[in-house]
């Protein structure tokens, strides 16, 4: 009888087996999703712990991605002033004026004469009289250059390189980049990326704990289910299918709730913020998570469900074996 | 169809429940294995089934030993074995119909053809038409028939039952060792492990006795 039943499924043919296989997953997934919402607080409250663990590294990640984009804004406006020596005659200072406004990384450079400065200084300060009882102009000729940005606003290190390549230059006395702060301010951006990435490893982790932990309940609980299942010749792997769905839905599951959280925090958030950025006359606007990032969090929140549940339900399956000693 | 070679089946607790135990089932032979509850039936059974494994002697089942199967080809191997239980192991929250079909779902049956086998060992065993019903809502011995469906709908060669008649009255427990005969009149080899001699003595089926874990006796009824 079992080798009639072989020949038949040879018969059956490769596709119907695949569609078969296709049929049997999708109906337990349904399936699984089902008995998750015959119990909906558990379920409710394994979700909601999910979608926090993963909602705080998505608000982190928002955060540095706002930042980012905001400290980019001010770097693009941001010009070197490259400050000539004094002595340098002023058809050689149009000259370097020239050299420099030729390099790649450079937008536009302009020149300021030593009087240009002067008069700017004296409109700016209000130190007319002062100045005017100065015999020589102190102050040297200068060039404003202002940087072509190039793309990944944001890295003041590509900056720092033009400075010191203009300091190096014949005639230049100094360069004066007044970056050093978004320098720093880039650079405790980078300490929270790199922040947000080991705080999803480790709630990415408790997720995992959190799966496994509420699939072994289940597991528990499905105690005689899973035992009658393997009498009647269920293998592991169908046993186990049940519950890596579950794990799998469990995850999706916390990834949308992080996902509302996070949209829910932006759309809180950012009405207020954007009015203090009109108070400083900028642009600027929080953003929300984009296709990718949202992609991420459920597909990453999905995944790590499945991983929990795999791991889980692998270890407390084997322990089940019917019959022990009557 | 299933051979026992000197048995031995001592539990960790040290308990002896077979010792050198030998016998043969035909091929479409029906067997009761009899004996006062500790005498070793049920474990005989369970080292038919692989929930249990000898301590010495070997089996063998369709003329191969199965002391070689390992914890992978277990699920594989229970598939040929339609197995009936004292308290009926059934799913309390699915209905009927999911009850009977989980040995085709578990073996990749197709879904059209599921229904169709379904209903077949349904009405094999009288209860055509309950497939929505719950295990609660019927009786012991309906509870019992639906554990005999599940057993043979997915047409195992071999058909145990441990105390199949245990928990039913006389009548029902007679309806149901006559269910037992038809699969058996249609060539499925039958081992049923009772105490009831009384009911048993009404067949005309060989029975092996056992006492304490040992072969007191055979009888062909």
């Amino acid at each position: 009888m079992a080798e009639a039943s072989a020949r038949g499924s040879e018969a059956r043919g490769l596709g119907t087996i695949a569609v078969g296989w296709f049929e049997r997953h999708l109906q337990t997934l349904v399936a699984s999703l089902g008995r998750l919402a015959r119990a909906p607080f558990g379920t409710a409250l394994t979700i909601g712990v999910i979608g926090i663990a993963l909602a705080l590294p998505a608000c982190l990640e928002l955060l540095v991605t706002n930042a980012r984009a905001l400290s980019g804004g001010w770097q693009s406006a941001l010009d070197l002033t490259v400050y000539l020596k004094p002595k340098l005659a002023d058809h050689d200072a149009q000259q370097l004026t020239e050299t420099i406004a030729a390099r790649p990384d450079v937008a536009s450079a302009r020149l300021v004469t030593s009087t240009e400065g002067l008069a700017e200084f004296r409109r700016w300060s209000g130190l007319g009289a002062a100045l005017d009882a100065l015999k020589d102009n102190p102050l040297p000729a200068s060039i404003v250059v202002r940087p072509r940005v190039v793309e990944g606003a944001g890295d003041s290190t590509a900056l720092g390189g033009l400075g010191d390549a203009l300091r190096v230059l014949p005639g230049v006395d100094q360069v004066q980049l007044d970056t050093e702060w978004v320098r720093r301010f880039t650079a405790i951006l980078d300490a929270l990326r790199r922040a947000v990435l080991l705080l999803a490893l480790v709630l990415g982790i408790a997720v995992l704990l959190v799966v496994g932990n509420t699939i072994r309940l289940d597991i528990d609980t499905r105690r005689a289910e899973i035992e009658v299942t393997k009498l009647v010749g269920g293998s592991d792997g169908f046993v186990r299918r049940p519950f890596l769905y579950g794990g799998f839905w469990y995850g999706l599951g916390g990834g949308v709730v992080a996902w509302l959280l996070v949209e829910t925090l932006v759309r809180a958030l950012g009405g207020p913020l954007g009015r203090v950025a009109a108070a400083y006359g900028s642009q600027f606007h929080l953003s929300d998570l984009d296709a990718a990032r949202s992609l991420i969090l459920l597909g990453g929140g999905a995944l790590l469900g499945w991983i929990g549940a795999f791991a889980s339900a692998t270890r407390h399956l084997r322990a089940i074996e019917p019959g022990a000693e009557p | 169809m299933i051979t026992f070679e000197a048995v031995a089946k001592r539990y960790p607790s040290g308990r002896e429940a077979l010792s050198d135990l030998s016998f043969t089932v035909s091929a479409g032979e029906m067997v009761f294995l009899t004996g006062h509850s500790g005498a070793g039936k049920s474990t005989a059974l369970k080292l038919i089934a692989l929930i249990e494994r000898p301590t010495r002697g070997q089996i063998l089942v369709g003329g191969q030993g199965i002391a070689g199967i390992r914890r992978r080809g277990i699920p594989g191997y229970r598939r040929r074995i339609g197995m009936v239980f004292q308290d009926h192991k059934l799913l309390h929250d699915r209905p009927i119909w999911d009850n009977v079909a989980l040995p085709l779902v578990i073996s990749g049956t197709p879904r059209r053809e599921l229904d169709k086998r379904v209903r077949a060992a349904l009405d094999q065993v009288g209860l055509l038409g309950r497939e929505t019903s719950f295990p609660v809502e019927l009786s012991t011995g309906e509870q019992q028939r639906v554990g005999i469906a599940r057993a043979v709908v997915a047409k195992p060669p071999i058909l145990i039952a441990d105390e199949p008649t245990g928990n039913l009255d006389p009548d029902l427990a007679m309806e149901v060792m006559r269910l037992f005969k038809r699969f058996n009149d249609v060539g499925v080899t039958v081992v049923i492990a009772s105490h009831d001699l009384h009911l048993i003595e009404q067949f005309s089926v060989r029975r092996i006795a056992l006492a304490a874990g040992r072969l007191v006796g055979e009888a062909h009824g």
